[in-house]
């Protein structure tokens, strides 16, 4: 029997980040610790459920980790700055392409200097096209970068010095090290047994043809670094400038936020993550075209960051995950999986714009915002 | 040099692919000017009213050289049908991807997601037409209608294409003329329509102020509908003079086109309604006359999107500037 008197509202049920956030520091990093090995781990559990029986679990794996490396970058842009990049497959492409073009057709780079090239030439195009770009409206600009993806792509597909639409092919691997094999697990209903079998195993760091796992180990541990940039880098002042910059331009430009300069910042952030993925995904595959990057793709990307719920870090990489994730799962539905994937696109904007994931500012946004319609009764605001 | 005959040549065909895309055009720029939205599903909505032509052309057996006037009675017929598919599902898009959304004000990128979401799932159900014609078990019964669904469909012109004027090696085939000549005409009742009528003034209202407007009495919703069904009525109309231009389509056609008619109604002034004219034609213009220039025709639509980012450094409101409310000058 409560005490509680009938007006009294009850406490709210703590949410799930406060009760993160109540927990001792250590046990916090234990937890963390605990969900990456389990990342790592992931591809030799071949666990029952969530393997895909029609394809290859570990190449799968490899896709998904990419598409959730490539949300991280596109909600630097989309979700902290708030730019409508509609291109941003453009950068992906220039990353690709930079490993494609100097480390097979027309040179034999190292590949640690491709990788670093390829950043840093997607870097310079992100602050090129930035640079004059950013100075006009959101729609637009949507339109500028959707125009820039499609310039990248039929410039591949039209110039001769890329090979036109015939693509690059050998493009080189991560160096590899074969130190040990790994045992997987067999599942026989329920009960699992360790399978030492030589067919069964992923030869620790080498990056061949047959087993994708290595990719994406490589793809976990590129993601948990830019996860943790990603951290600092929305907590400190660059990050608020970019929140404030999203919310209000001008009130950010008026109160001595250098408001373009930050854009052109989230831009080239975002177009480093897009190369960096674009070049892990040329490495992995190992043969591209034009055809590799459509605008579709560009689509499929925001599509990721906007079910994630932009401006939430684990918002976009679960985005990732599903959009690149769900179509493999369930390949029996493969023909319909971009009609399904359309139904799913309509239904969050409709039903849930914010994301399966909002970030807690847009939580914290959203009650400001209740409250102020609840002062201001019907009145209707004055329309910005 | 080029020959005089090449340019005019090039000039000609810039002007008639320009009029399609003024057409098509039109249906961004009056959804942006009433909605402040891009409207990313009118690409489809075009692609639904090629289908219905072809569709329609195939159901009267049309055949290709047959006489004037039955050519022009069967293609009368496959322009209303394209219209009505158009129209419709502009109506379908707007109910679905746009009406709750507006009701909830939400911020435009969620509506935008929701458009490309349509935008998917319309031209993915064209794409695979075949099989949900096989699950009602009509595959047979509609074959001519859906077989191949994921490769070309193509659309048989029953209009002979004469030779209407040559001149030193430079022709005008009655087919361009005809897209010409349709695609100016369309235009010009619109406008009429927009700058004339009750339910134009309305549009116009709305997209000055929707809030003084709706105080005016004027019914948003209603004026929302008739934006949605203008544009596609002008994208189906396009689409059939897209066919006579180039007579094949296919799920995806919308998609290339849809950007370069978005191109066009920036290039024009997106909200205007002559812009979206403007537009086009420079659009088809610039994108013809690339090729005087060295360059191959596959480059063609690099060029058009190049123009495009240097329009918007420069004059970020486009050639004649966003004004559909203004429309008067």
């Amino acid at each position: 029997m409560s005490t509680d008197t009938v007006t009294a509202k009850a406490p709210a049920r703590p949410s799930f980040a406060d009760r993160w956030t109540a927990l001792p520091r250590p046990v916090q990093i234990l937890i963390w610790c605990a969900i990456a090995v389990f990342f790592f781990v992931l591809p030799l559990l071949n666990l029952p459920i969530l393997s895909t029986p029609d394809a290859e679990f570990g190449a799968v794996l490899a896709t998904v980790a990419n598409y959730a490396l490539v949300a991280l970058g596109l909600n630097i842009v989309l979700g902290y700055a708030g730019l409508l990049d509609l291109g941003y497959v453009g950068f992906y492409a220039i990353g690709a392409y930079t490993v494609g073009v100097f480390g097979s057709l027309h040179g034999q780079v190292n590949w640690f200097v491709l990788i670093v090239m390829a950043v840093t030439i997607s870097t310079a195009s992100g602050l090129l096209l930035g640079a004059p770009t950013l100075r006009v409206r959101g729609d637009y600009l949507a339109i500028v970068t959707l125009g820039f993806g499609e310039i990248i792509r039929l410039t591949a597909l039209n110039s001769e010095w890329l090979n036109q639409a015939r693509g690059i092919t050998g493009i080189p691997r991560p160096p590899s090290t074969e130190l040990f094999g790994l045992p997987s697990l067999v599942w026989d209903g329920a009960t699992a047994k360790v399978d030492l079998g030589e067919g069964a195993r992923s030869v620790f760091l080498k990056f061949g043809l047959i087993d994708a796992v290595p990719y994406y180990w490589l793809s976990l541990i590129v993601i948990v670094i830019v996860i943790f940039a990603d951290k600092l880098l929305q907590a400190s002042r660059v990050g608020r400038a970019w929140e404030a910059t999203r919310e209000d331009e001008e009130a950010a430009e008026l109160n001595g936020v250098p408001t373009f300069r930050f854009k052109l910042l989230a831009f080239a952030m975002g177009a480093f993550v897009g190369g960096l993925s674009g070049a892990l995904y040329a490495s992995r595959i190992g043969a591209i075209n034009p055809d590799s990057f459509m605008i579709q793709l560009s689509m499929m990307f925001l599509a990721a960051v906007v079910i994630g719920g932009q401006g939430n870090r684990w918002g976009a990489i679960a985005g990732g995950v599903v959009v690149a994730y769900l179509p493999e799962r369930f390949r029996e539905f493969a023909d319909f999986r971009i009609v399904v994937f359309g139904l799913l696109l309509l239904l969050l904007a409709n039903f849930r714009p914010q994301g399966l994931l909002p970030p807690r500012r847009a939580r914290r946004a959203q009650r400001a915002d209740d409250a102020t319609t609840r002062l201001e009764g019907t009145e209707e605001g004055a329309r910005a | 040099m080029v020959p005089l005959s090449t340019f005019l040549d090039l000039t000609f065909t810039g002007l008639v692919i320009g009029a399609i895309y003024s057409l098509f055009a039109l249906g961004y720029t009056l959804v942006y000017g009433v909605l402040r939205l891009i409207n990313f599903a009118h690409s489809e909505v075009f692609m639904w009213g090629s289908f219905g032509a072809v569709w329609a052309m195939t159901f009267l057996g049309s055949r290709q050289g047959m006489a004037w006037p039955a050519a022009v009675g069967l293609l009368l017929v496959a322009l209303v049908v394209a219209m009505a598919v158009s129209g419709g599902v502009a109506l379908v898009v707007e109910r679905i991807a746009y009406r709750r959304l507006r009701e909830k004000k939400a911020p435009p990128l969620v509506a935008l997601i929701s458009a490309i979401g349509a935008s998917f799932m319309l031209s993915e159900l064209m794409g695979l037409r075949d099989r949900i014609a096989g699950w009602v078990g009509l595959d047979g019964v509609l074959a001519p209608y859906v077989r191949q669904a994921r490769e070309n469909t193509a659309f048989v012109n029953p209009l002979p294409n004469v030779t209407v004027l040559s001149a030193g090696g430079f022709e005008v085939r009655s087919n361009q003329l005809i897209v010409l000549v349709g695609a100016i005409v369309m235009m010009i009742a619109l406008d009429q329509f927009v700058s004339r009528s009750r339910l134009g003034r309305g549009v116009r209202a709305v997209s000055q102020d929707p809030e003084a407007a709706a105080l005016m009495g004027v019914n948003q919703q209603r004026v929302v509908q008739l934006t949605f069904l203008i544009g596609g009525l002008m994208a189906g109309a396009a689409a059939v003079l897209y066919l006579i231009h180039i007579p094949v389509t296919r799920y995806n056609v919308g998609f290339i086109l849809g950007i370069k008619a978005f191109t066009a109604a920036v290039l024009g002034g997106i909200g205007n309604i002559r812009g979206a004219l403007v537009g086009g034609l420079v659009l088809g213009l610039v994108e013809n006359y690339a090729t005087l220039f060295g360059l191959a025709s596959s480059w063609k639509d690099v060029v058009s999107f190049l123009l495009l980012v240097v329009v918007l450094l420069f004059r970020p409101t486009g050639i004649l500037g966003e004004s559909l409310g203004k429309a008067r000058a």
